[in-house]
């Protein structure tokens, strides 16, 4: 056992309990999915398979640091991939940190970005029933997020009102590599079932459309795409912003997962200097764009940015708003964020309590 | 509120291409005709179409004219109320977007060539940017070849977003040149559309688009950064125009820590980026994104870690702020200094040989 | 201080580690070609269980495009993020910003291509004493 776990042994009464935005199950292999699959889905997985925009059947064209994408130390060992084995993630994660919420976030496979559609709807199913029935019922600090094949909104509404009023799933999930950009009308309806059946949406960086990872346009390395998530996310948020879904729906909640937040600020400063001279082009939009993401917005902290100076971030926290702000580890990933030692702002006992635990039980609803 | 200097340098001024019969004295008989045969015209930028108020402040249109292709208004409204020693011209028309390498050679070279005769011929304090044919890196590095002769031409033109990141090893024979002749190389915002504006395809408005044009400059940031250009050219100095900069501290502090992860990967990039990009980076002023207060913007100025990174610039003739309120709130009057006169000065090595 | 063994020579043969508690404290003991060398098991960035992750080779380059590849097996990568450790010294390969309120001291010595940053894993001298492997703590 490392130093750190018998330190934490030896106090368990003092640890505040939290609740962890973005934690990663993982199946084993899409096998895992068959119970929850018809015969002719079953097959189709075996033989076509995952089709994407991607031109590799089996990997990204951005060979991620680590296999996948995960810490060494979390391949469980009675085997599996990290985050497949619900007992390995236990011990190394829920009851090591004193987690008393762990939002689910399945990256691989997704179903939204199949380019065969009814495949997709088919996927989404399935891994909302094997969610349900191999995660959050067998550990109740488990939440899982409603994963909808949100190209397809009627689609889409269906498998939300699906799932609606399960307790088990706290918000709905699309990836955040759309064909269009997400502000565009055509997500819509998806927005407003969602906030209809009071959950947020939850976009964490995921899904492919064939856009090139920039409009500057293919980049080369890994080091550039890790980035890129949070400059992409800059996008995203603008369409959202600008497209009057937050005006339209006031009861719309979203939360970016895994961007880390830094960037925030600045592109809302960017967003209201040039809405102010460009009003007359969006006159749906009746108040600065900074008010929609700070009323309507939670960012997740992870990856966690480190200035120099620690205090640099307190001003980007600040200025986001205290209840904004959603700690998240990221579990198992390489660039994960330990609960102990991550956040090196000091935060007051208000805000710990804030970042770490309530403004995500408000978010998702966790006391109701 | 009155300038507080004479002698700024004015870093982003953009005379406007009138139409193409403006160029078409600029262009070779063979061109010349295919122009007219052919009806080539329209090539004003999707990046920044010309009737939009925020493209063209109050008073910057002459009779039935675009914003900026007046020189007596360029005079009075850009120059005179900054007593401006020297201003760049970045001429802002579509010959880098189109597909005929050729034709976009031959309008790259007759818009230089129109700058050259119509605006730094007859008017002293201007200087120019060479525009290049981006689509074809040898015909850009003729245009360079060609064009560096001329010292009134102090830096060469890019969009902002073209066919791919430029830290790509294809696009080094243009920094070879651009070191070679001591010339910036300036990232200027706007697209040649061969990617969508945002990578989730097209967005609706004018707005996003706008906002979007600083994604494009961080990508082209790590994307230099990154491949190793400034290792390669230590002598080059990139211009990002028109980006903003209030995002730097985070991008830098994200450069970093990614970095440190993943060293093995870009083993070239020999130390952090954010030391990198003060030393070789330097940013336009206008449009500032600047935020709601002047001590936030103090601070964020401070977390950039130089005071050597910021350029003065109106962005004449687009709308960025009401009659001179050119400087936003929460510069330091040092910060200000360097960044009217010492850092252009700097920045552009030519602009010196016109000082006594 | 006091010397402990924490396994014979032949527990740990060359490319091979072990983790062990000495004190109370998790620490690891590498065999790099026949010489070992102790690191206590905490990286200093988030306190991660640095012994545990992967040994590289160093990649270091001049140029972009080229990669010159020396001391295989003689790098850690801590899994958590990802730095990476001299094993020999404990040094990392990355450097933050010179803008630092913390004012550790930087040296690029001569003809290095990496540079060496202030983080720095805790090392602890081993030595070997007959057919065991001791470490001083």
């Amino acid at each position: 056992m490392s130093q750190t776990l018998l330190e934490r042994a030896a106090a368990p009464a003092a640890r505040l309990m939290l609740v962890d935005c973005d934690v990663h199950h993982a199946l084993r292999s899409p096998a895992d999915l068959h119970p929850y699959l018809s015969q002719r889905w079953r097959d189709h997985l075996k033989t076509y398979g995952s089709r994407k925009p991607t031109p590799f059947t089996g990997a990204s064209p951005f060979f991620k640091s680590a296999p996948a994408l995960s810490r060494k130390d979390t391949w469980p060992p009675a085997g599996g991939t990290p985050g497949s084995d619900l007992a390995f993630m236990q011990e190394q994660l829920l009851d090591r940190y004193g987690i008393e919420a762990g939002m689910l976030h399945l990256l691989s496979i997704t179903g939204m970005d199949q380019r065969n559609q009814d495949f997709g709807a088919a996927l989404c199913r399935a891994i909302n029933e094997w969610q349900y029935a191999e995660w959050t019922q067998q550990d109740r600090r488990l939440k899982a997020a409603i994963v909808v094949p949100g190209e397809d909104a009627p689609a889409a509404i269906a498998e939300i009102e699906h799932w609606a009023g399960n307790r088990d799933f706290c918000q709905v999930s699309l990836v955040t590599h759309t064909i269009e950009p997400m502000g565009r009308r055509r997500y819509w309806p998806i927005f407003e079932a969602a906030a209809a059946n009071g959950l947020p949406i939850g976009l964490h960086s995921s899904g492919s459309n064939g856009h090139a990872i920039s409009p500057a346009g293919w980049s080369s390395f890994y080091t550039e795409e890790h980035h890129s998530i949070a400059i992409s996310q800059q996008g995203l948020v603008s369409s959202l912003v600008c497209e009057g879904v937050f005006s339209r729906i006031p009861a719309l909640k979203v939360v970016i997962v895994e961007a880390g937040l830094a960037w925030v600020p600045s592109l809302c400063w960017r967003l209201d200097r040039h809405w102010a001279r460009m009003r007359d082009e969006v006159p749906h939009l009746t108040r600065p764009p900074s008010e929609y993401i700070r009323e309507q917005m939670w960012f997740t902290t992870q990856p966690m940015d480190e200035p120099e100076n620690p205090d640099d971030l307190r001003d980007i926290l600040s200025w986001l708003g205290w209840d904004r702000i959603l700690f998240a580890t990221d579990y198992p990933h390489w660039d994960f964020d330990d609960p102990d030692t991550a956040m090196k702002v000091s935060l007051t006992e208000q805000q710990r309590r804030m970042v770490f635990r309530d403004n995500a039980r408000s978010v998702y609803g966790l006391d109701k | 509120m009155s300038f507080p200097t004479t002698g700024a340098i004015d870093c982003d001024l953009h005379p406007a291409v009138p139409g193409m019969r403006a160029l078409l004295p600029y262009l070779d008989d063979h061109w010349r005709e295919q122009v007219v045969v052919r009806g080539i015209d329209g090539l004003d930028p999707s990046s920044f179409p010309v009737n939009i108020p925020a493209n063209g402040r109050p008073g910057s249109r002459p009779d039935g004219g675009k914003p900026g292709s007046d020189l007596a208004l360029l005079q009075q409204q850009a120059l005179a109320p900054f007593h401006t020693r020297f201003g760049i011209c970045n001429v802002l028309y579509g010959a880098q977007s189109v597909h005929n390498v050729d034709l976009a050679a031959a309008l790259s070279r007759a818009i230089n060539d129109w700058l050259a005769a119509e605006w730094l011929d007859r008017e002293p304090r201007l200087r120019g940017s060479i525009v290049v044919p981006i689509q074809d890196i040898d015909l850009a590095v003729d245009e360079i070849d060609r064009r560096a002769a001329d010292h009134r031409f102090v830096q060469i033109l890019l969009p902002a977003a073209s066919d791919a990141p430029y830290g790509k090893r294809r696009y080094w024979p243009l920094f070879a040149a651009a070191e070679r002749h001591g010339l910036p190389v300036c990232l200027h915002a706007g697209s040649t559309f061969r990617h969508a504006t945002t990578l989730n395809g097209w967005p609706s408005y004018y707005l996003e688009d706008t906002v979007a044009m600083s994604q494009a400059h961080q990508a082209q940031l790590l994307s230099l950064v990154s491949e190793g250009v400034f290792t390669k050219f230590p002598g080059l100095t990139v211009v990002l125009a028109e980006s903003g900069f209030t995002w730097l501290p985070q991008f830098m502090w994200r450069a970093v820590k990614t970095w440190r992860a993943m060293r093995a990967e870009i083993p070239w990039v020999d130390r952090a980026p954010s030391e990198i990009i003060r030393d070789h980076v330097r940013f336009t002023l206008q449009p500032t994104d600047a935020p709601p207060d002047a001590a936030m913007m103090a601070r964020t100025i401070e977390q950039i870690g130089t005071d050597r990174f910021l350029l003065f610039s109106t962005d004449y003739p687009h709308w960025h702020f009401d009659a001179q309120a050119a400087l936003p709130e929460g510069l330091s009057p040092a910060l200000v200094q360097r960044m009217l006169i010492d850092n252009p000065l700097e920045t552009y090595p030519r602009l010196r040989e016109s000082l006594p | 201080m006091s010397k402990h063994v924490v396994a014979t020579v032949a527990e740990i043969p060359p490319g091979k580690r072990k983790l062990v508690t000495v004190r109370g404290r998790s620490i690891a003991v590498f065999n790099l070609d026949g010489e070992f060398y102790g690191l206590f098991n905490r990286c200093p960035h988030q306190g991660g269980p640095m012994c545990e992750g992967i040994l590289t080779g160093l990649i270091q380059s001049n140029e972009p495009g080229h990669y010159e590849y020396s001391r295989a097996g003689e790098i850690l990568r801590c899994p958590w993020h990802g730095w990476e450790f001299d094993v020999r010294t404990g040094q990392s390969f990355c450097d933050p910003s010179k803008i630092s309120v913390r004012s550790y001291p930087m040296e690029v010595a001569p003809g290095q291509t990496v540079v060496q940053g202030p983080y720095v894993a805790e090392t602890i001298p081993v030595t070997v004493e007959e057919q065991y492997v001791v470490v001083e703590m």
